[in-house]
Order: structure tokens, then sequence, then C-alpha cells
């Protein structure tokens, strides 16, 4: 089976934003369960974190296919 | 370097050559399939908000109540959130901007068309320059030139010691890093996920006419199976990227016009 080495480096670079997503969205559940009627001002930031989190792993998806 | 890998049995399996297509009208031409989808989603983009603006009553029909309830989720949920009151000179654009996306996202798992527009790069790079211009035209306007710049390099509240290092940092970050990201984002999310429906389709379809056998159908149902949730969750994540790409641009816009950042 032949292969390139890009995509193990990409399976080692989900690890990071996979423990940050976690995270982020750990601490929104726990904010929400605290406070139920905070839940529409968490969401939006809780979206954000996530999508800035996530960016790193995007970048490496791009960076894998392009390198 | 070559990132298709090649199994000995003959699967090809899904890469970036899944995203060239030919020419829609043969050799010579250049209509291709995503500019194909392009034109349709702008057409159902225009023809959606025409025809549930077009006759509006106070009780609103089905398709009024649709659009209204587009553009009040973008109103409410995003420019007034993240811009303030100044957000409802911007609610047309970011409205545009967020059906534009949400369509050519969902065309990806559209029958027939089953391609994410948006998974070539010249659509989210050249949506993400239009963000660009829009911010720094609103930061340099209500600023001014050099007041724009020195909100952007030099934010008040930071010890004296912290500038040399801090301004070309948040000068890149605002000029590069944002435009790059908002592309890359949504390029590669709707690539990845485009990718994860191939393998898994192509992949099941494989296994059970090609490989067959016991194992073959059980292993190819599986994975026809697992496409169908991931479908799901597909149309869930494209939503949320024409969202997050939206939200965005409204917090960007919202930073350029406050004064202390």
């Amino acid at each position: 089976m032949e292969g390139s080495l890009n995509m193990v480096g990409l399976g080692l670079a989900a690890i990071g934003p996979g423990v940050g997503i976690g995270l982020i969205f750990a601490a929104y559940i726990n904010g929400v369960a605290r406070q139920p009627e905070a839940r529409s001002v968490l969401q939006g930031i809780a979206i954000l974190g996530f999508a800035l989190a996530e960016a790193l792993f995007i970048i490496a998806i791009g960076l894998a296919f392009a390198i | 370097m070559s990132t298709r890998i090649v199994a000995e049995s003959g699967f090809h399996s899904p890469g970036p050559a899944d995203f060239e297509f030919p020419p829609l009208f043969g050799e010579g031409t250049f209509f291709t399939k995503p500019m194909l989808v392009i034109v349709l989603g702008t057409i159902a983009v225009g023809a959606f908000f025409y025809f549930a603006a077009r006759r509006s009553t106070l009780v609103p029909g089905k398709l009024q109540f649709a659009g209204e309830a587009v553009y009040g989720f973008v109103r409410d949920g995003i420019a007034r959130d993240a811009i303030g009151r100044e957000g409802i000179k911007y609610v047309p654009y970011l409205v545009t901007l967020f059906g534009f996306i949400a369509v050519l996202n969902i065309s990806g798992i559209i029958p027939v068309l089953q391609l994410p527009a948006t998974s070539k790069i010249a659509i989210p790079l050249f949506l993400a320059l239009i963000s660009w211009v829009i911010y720094n035209y609103v930061g340099i306007s209500r600023q001014g030139f050099g007041g724009y710049f020195k909100n952007m390099m030099f934010p008040p509240g930071v010890p004296k010691a912290i500038y040399p290092l801090l301004a070309p940092l948040e000068f890149f970050s605002t000029f590069i890093v944002r435009p790059f990201t908002l592309t890359l984002r949504l390029t590669f999310n709707m690539f990845a996920g485009h990718l994860v429906l191939l393998l898994t389709i192509l992949g099941g379809e494989y296994l059970i006419f090609e490989y067959q056998g016991l194992v073959g159908i059980a292993a190819g149902s599986v994975s026809i199976l697992f496409s169908i949730v991931l479908t799901f969750f597909e149309a869930f994540v494209q939503i949320l990227q024409a969202y997050v790409f939206v939200l965005l641009s409204a917090i960007y816009i919202g930073g350029a016009l406050s004064h202390e950042h």
C-alpha cells in the first residue's frame, strides 16, 4: 500500500484542535447547565471559539494536500 | 508528492483530483460544473428572496415567513450581536452573504449536483476579499486613516513596552491572517466534507459490487449507511460554516467601527 506521509501528519495535527474544541464545548455545556438563560449569549461565543480553534486543523488540511 | 493512495486491488481513493472538472460542453469551452452550480445557486437565492419579498402581507405566507426567518436570524443573531445598534446598515450585505454561501454549500448534498461550489478556493477567496475591503473601508472612513491604523496596531490599555512586539502582529493579523483564514476555513471544510462523502459512498459501492463476498457486502452496506448519516452531518456543517463566515465578517466590521480596538 502506498501513501503519503502528509496524511500521517494530518492525523497528528487533528489532536490539538480536537482537544481544544472539546474544551470549548465542555465549557459551553457547563455554562448552560449552570445558567440555562445564558444559552443564547454563550452559543455565539462557543461557535466563534470553535471556528477559531478549528482553523488550525483546516489550514493543516490545506497544506497536506498542497505540499 | 502524490496524495492518491492506490491499493493493489484497484480502488482509487478520492483525492484533490476529484475536484478538477472538464468543461461541460466539450473541449475548448470554459463552462465547468462548479460554474453551473454557482449560476444555479445565484438564481436560487435571488428567486427565493425576490418571491419572499414580492407581495409581502401583514400575515406572512409560507415563503414570506421563510424569507423573514432567514433575514431575522441574520439581523438579530449576527448583526445586532456582533456589531451593535449600527449593525442594521450592514444587514443587506450579511443576508446576501449568508444566503449565497449557504446555498453554494448545500449544493454539496443536493442529488445530481453534489458538489459544494465553495470547495473551489476562488469563491471563498473572493467573498473574503469583499469582506476585507468592507471592514477596512468602514474603519478608515469612521476613524480616519491614521486613527484606524493607530487603534488597530496600538490598542490602548497595553503596557508601552509590549508595542514593538504587538504592532506588527496586529497588523499581520488584521490584513493578512483574517482574509486568509476566512477563505481557508470555508474552502477546506467543504473540501474535506465532500471528500469524506466520496470516500464512504464510492468505497461502499466498490466493496459491494467489485469486492463482493460476504465480507464485502457487509462492510459495503455499513459504509453506505454511514454515508447517509454523514450526509446529515454535512448539511449541519454546511449551514454552520455559512454562519461562521458571516459571523466573523460581522465581528470584523464591528471591530473596525468601535473606537477602543
